[in-house]
């Protein structure tokens, strides 16, 4: 039993950014408290994970009451390696910030709202209520929908208002489907229902609120048939912004449907419904990657890709299945996070977010272009590098299921995925020079982006390190007796 | 006495998709909460409407109704507060910014990255 340690990724970032509301004018001193509140969060974020490596699963009674009267944090090692990895991102995303985003929208609480949408993140992923998943996705949503406004420009405008609309409606699903397990189970710790759902032998009533929650966090993740706000909505805000919202926000609605489907809905009708929203979702994905000219939005159209392939592995319920999904979300959080910065920085440098107006690049900035290339060969899954591992085992387990389609299908899709990417890094650095560049100061965005490029890197060489907290956390997703066994040790 | 609220939650979720399919702003934000009292009245209905006293605790009473979808609505009425004040100042400012609050016309503004 641990103490009020696990609280501690979720809390932190909430005072700092009550702080950062106090704090005046200066963009020093947000700055600065900014990044010191972003480390503190990852240093507890660490050693939570840390303790939860060496002593199991951790959970903690808010208020002291007993488990399913209670809100729980529950947390499990897939959620403490998500809090772990949200936490150490968003330092970077801030020293990202400091040279990328402009002085009036720093002044206008941009700091205080990614620290509030830190809060959120690490808060959605490490509770073990259903109702309080909620009210985290509301504070995470509530600092986008900020986030995505801020500085007012005339896009930011136009897209904020589709993006708030659909998390609107999303959200008040949201509401209704948790309304309809309450009267199935009239519970709301999601460890309880688990158990209490298990003993109602699939009725047909758990498979359609599977399929409201299939709706819900699929329109949050960008799946299928609901990923139609996702080019727009994304392609509106800054480059810091749009790297957050690109590696995490998606990857909440992955984890959550990870979380309910595993726990709940482990029948047979959600597992073909989500496989084939899978499939039609890096299908699209990759049609929209190879279609664009415009920088931003292939790599926004590759965020539709890996949620595609995450939840084919997610659908088959295997250990192999499970893991790869697990190696391939953390992969795709660190890359996608850098290859938007680098693209970013691209973008600042030239002015042009096409890539064919740009070139030349790489005699005047070498060390961004071969960061870009290694960045580049790692999102499609080079063996060495990160996103090999996932793949591998998302292939296998589909193979071994017998969806042989599905896997060729995501094999493809890597193909597309390297041409889209390279197309990019042709363009851009070889051919000629054509535009007269000013040079602008971009050393700090630099140093972050390469810095994530090379913890991508490294995630790549030393996932055998990781290889036991990965197996455990695929362990507890696709065995839920693991995870409810909290209910027991009261 | 369920099934009347049922009804009403789906003739309020109706009313609310017709709203949000137009093309108007106003009348999307109008639809919209319209949505979420009907998600509200849905959380009410599904907690059970049976007969009983109301939520305070008093020695006499044997029987009360259900306390906490109470609770989860009065959380999600604040939430819903919230996102509604945000959303109806962000279609004021872009009637200002945009001059426009026709959804159809809301396109196609150029990128000035």
């Amino acid at each position: 039993m641990m103490s009020n340690i696990l609280v501690l990724p979720i809390v932190i970032p909430a005072i700092f950014a009550i702080i950062l509301i106090f704090i005046g004018k200066k963009p020093i001193i947000k700055r600065m408290v900014a990044f010191f509140g972003a480390i503190l969060t990852a240093l507890s974020a660490g050693y939570n994970l840390f303790y939860i490596m060496q002593h199991g699963i951790q959970f903690l009674e808010l208020g002291s009451w007993p488990v399913p009267y209670s809100i729980t944090l529950t947390v499990d090692h897939l959620a403490a390696a998500f809090v772990f990895t949200t936490s150490l991102l968003m330092i970077f995303i801030i020293l990202y910030s400091y040279q990328s985003i402009t002085v009036e929208r720093e002044r206008y609480y941009y700091y205080a709202s990614v620290l509030f949408m830190l809060c959120g993140l690490n808060g959605a992923f490490s509770t073990g209520d259903i109702f309080n998943l909620f009210v985290f996705f509301e504070v995470f949503l509530m600092s986008s929908y900020v986030l995505m406004i801020i500085g007012g420009t005339k896009i930011q405008l136009q897209e904020s208002i589709k993006y708030i609309l659909v998390n609107v409606i999303s959200s008040s699903f949201f509401v209704m489907a948790v309304a309809m397990l309450y009267s199935v189970t009239g519970s709301l710790n999601m460890a309880d229902i688990s158990v209490k759902l298990s003993q109602l032998n699939n009725h047909s009533i758990i498979t359609i609120v599977a399929i409201l929650f299939i709706f819900v966090f699929a329109t949050k993740a960008g799946m299928f048939p609901l990923y139609f706000w996702m080019p727009g909505a994304y392609y509106a805000p800054p480059i810091p912004i749009l790297t957050m919202f690109g590696a995490l926000l998606t990857k909440v609605g992955v984890y959550a449907l990870m979380r309910t489907y595993s726990l709940f809905f482990r029948t047979e009708t959600v597992e073909t419904i989500l496989l084939v929203l899978a499939m039609l979702t890096i299908i699209s994905g990759v049609i929209g990657a190879l279609a664009y000219r415009d920088m931003k939005k292939i790599i926004i159209y590759n965020i539709m890709i890996a949620v595609g392939v995450i939840i084919a592995g997610v659908s088959v319920l295997t250990v192999d299945g499970m893991l790869g999904a697990i190696y391939y979300v953390f992969h795709d959080i660190l890359i996608k996070a850098a290859l938007f910065m680098l693209v970013g920085i691209i973008i600042h440098i030239t002015g042009q977010t096409a890539y064919d107006r740009a070139g030349g690049l790489i005699k005047q900035y070498p060390l961004l272009g071969w960061t870009f290339f290694i960045a580049a060969l790692s999102l499609a899954g080079i063996p060495p590098l990160s996103g090999f591992f996932g793949k591998y085992y998302i292939v296998k387990a589909l193979l071994a299921e017998g969806h042989v389609i599905s896997a060729v299908i995501i094999l493809l899709s890597s193909l597309a995925v390297l041409y889209s990417v390279i197309k990019i890094f042709m363009h851009v650095f070889w051919g000629e020079e054509e535009i007269q560049i000013q040079p602008k100061p971009y050393k700090k965005m630099l140093i972050a982006s390469i810095i994530v490029t090379l913890l991508a890197v490294g995630f790549g060489f030393y996932a055998d390190a990781l290889f036991p907290i990965f197996h455990e956390a695929a362990l507890t997703l696709t065995e839920p007796s693991h995870y409810t066994q909290i209910l027991e040790v009261k | 006495m369920e099934i009347i609220m049922i009804v009403l939650a789906g003739i309020l979720v109706s009313a609310s998709v017709y709203l949000i399919l137009s093309r108007s702003l106003l009348r999307i934000i109008i639809g919209t909460s319209i949505l979420t009292h009907a998600v509200n009245l849905l959380l009410l209905t599904m907690g059970g409407l049976k007969g009983g006293a109301i939520p305070i605790y008093d020695k006499t009473i044997k029987q009360y109704v259900d306390p906490i979808p109470q609770a989860l609505i009065l959380t999600a009425i604040v939430i819903s507060f919230a996102i509604t004040a945000f959303f109806l100042v962000l279609a004021f400012r872009s009637y200002k910014e945009l001059g426009t609050d026709n959804l159809d016309e809301m396109r196609g503004v150029p990128d000035d990255e």
